[in-house]
């Protein structure tokens, strides 16, 4: 099988390639078309600042290419913001993928969340044998407000969605490459897909 | 529900896992990727590796533990230790680190926490702040806690929320290493005045102490070193303990 991960220069790569080889797999770091085009499965990882993200992928033309692409996509974190359609944070336009707007935690909670958090109403492919209220860890300080393609939601002051899902698209807020089991579980069951 | 964390730290001196008693006695407690591993396996939600002989020693080696560790762990952990410039940090990241930890930089030149939640984003920038009671005032120490300053330790912790960490590690000098608990009043006026998540270090004994913190000092996280790496708490019996004290923690 034929992993790609998507080169943006989006920080902790790192830990994705490590995660995938403890499962047996190996993820090539590339930001060529033809090969984003032809992999088996295609990973968008993304930590950082949405805006200066969004910079990097329309400056290699990413941006136009990965809503068109066919096969199963994993949005992890700041790369599942990225798929929506757009983002308070730096008055980001998104990729338009999922029809949801994110935004800032603003209602008597710490920002960032930090830390383990349970992921509840799991509705994709994705959780095969994950538990209801599994842990997950996430760090993040905008949100996906639940809408109609979410797939699994947490509750941080409110209800928000910690993963989405439309068609071959997937998105996730939270960090399976740093969830313990239950990450590398997910992250097994989008290989599988 | 977001639950209360629990992290083991493992003190960094030439490769080897070391506790200091007050900073200052160190013993040997063993390799820190197998501690790092075992800990994962037992249910730490993150971990911290400070490299204490760093700042001292102006010694930028951590890269290649920092990589064996993502390697083998699935759990994220923080890197610290005199860590000084945009570079070091893009470096430890690269290698896998989750998040760094400043210290004593940030005091020397704090634009470098904007510099640095500017190029990596708030979520991996914790600031590190070892405090110490003088003359009833926490006064902030660097240099692994030789060096003392006039900064008041709720002033800085407010310019270090402003500036953009994401988290803030507060070690109480009075308190490490005494194993007679957190500094769980000056901990919850942090927890209460800043609205940026705050680590309790410094002075775990007991699972006692530990519900104490995430109650009465309000900590989001709290870290300890040597009640674990000598197995006087075990991890898991420590969460079921919180757990059974009705203290979000993941089991």
């Amino acid at each position: 099988m034929k992993i790609v991960i998507i080169d943006y220069r989006a920080g902790n790569i790192q830990s994705i390639q490590f995660a995938l080889n403890r499962l047996g797999f190996t993820a090539e770091l590339t930001d060529d078309a033809e090969k984003i085009k032809t992999a088996d499965k295609v990973i968008f990882p993304g930590v950082g600042e949405a805006s200066s993200a969004m910079q990097k992928l329309k400056a290699t033309g990413l941006d136009t290419l990965i809503p068109q692409l066919k096969q199963p996509v994993l949005g992890i974190c700041l790369g599942m913001q990225l798929m929506c359609s757009y983002s308070e944070e730096g008055n980001t336009k998104g990729l338009g993928i999922f029809e949801d707007t994110i935004v800032k935690f603003n209602h008597g909670v710490k920002v960032p969340q930090i830390g383990w958090n349970q992921i509840t109403n799991l509705s994709s492919d994705l959780f095969k044998g994950v538990k209801e209220n599994e842990y997950m860890y996430l760090v993040h300080s905008y949100y996906a407000p639940v809408c109609k393609d979410t797939v699994a939601t947490s509750f941080y002051g409110l209800e928000y969605s910690t993963a989405l899902q439309k068609n071959n698209f997937y998105g996730v807020q939270f960090h399976p490459e740093k969830s313990s089991k239950a990450g590398e579980l997910v992250l097994k069951n989008f290989l599988e897909l | 529900m977001l639950t209360k964390r629990i992290i083991p730290c493992l003190d960094i001196k030439n490769g080897r896992t070391v506790k200091g008693v007050n900073f200052i006695r160190l013993r040997d407690a063993g390799d820190p990727v197998e501690l790092a591993a075992r800990y994962a396996e037992e249910g730490a939600d993150e971990l911290v590796f400070l490299d204490i002989s760093a700042t001292e020693e102006k010694r930028k080696t951590l890269s290649e533990l920092v990589l064996r560790v993502a390697e083998k762990v699935n759990i994220p952990f923080t890197v610290g230790g005199g860590i000084s410039s945009v570079d070091d940090v893009g470096m430890l990241l690269k290698c896998g680190a989750d998040k760094v930890s400043i210290n004593s930089s940030a005091v020397k030149n704090p634009q470098l926490i904007n510099e640095l939640v500017a190029k990596f984003g708030s979520q991996c920038i914790v600031v590190a702040i070892d405090a110490k009671m003088i003359d009833n005032q926490w006064k902030v120490h660097l240099v692994g806690g030789k060096v003392s300053t006039e900064l008041d330790l709720f002033g800085w912790a407010k310019e270090v929320e402003e500036r953009g960490a994401g988290e803030i590690l507060f070690t109480s000098m009075d308190h490490d290493g005494t194993k007679n608990g957190f500094a769980n009043s000056a901990l919850a006026k942090l927890s209460t005045e800043l609205n940026i998540p705050i680590i309790a270090s410094g002075g775990a004994g007991s699972v006692q102490h530990f519900i104490d913190t995430f109650t009465t000092g309000k900590a989001d996280a709290a870290l300890a070193a040597s009640v674990f790496h000598f197995k006087e708490i075990e991890i898991k019996e420590l969460k079921q303990q919180l757990f059974n004290n009705e203290i979000p923690v993941r089991l």
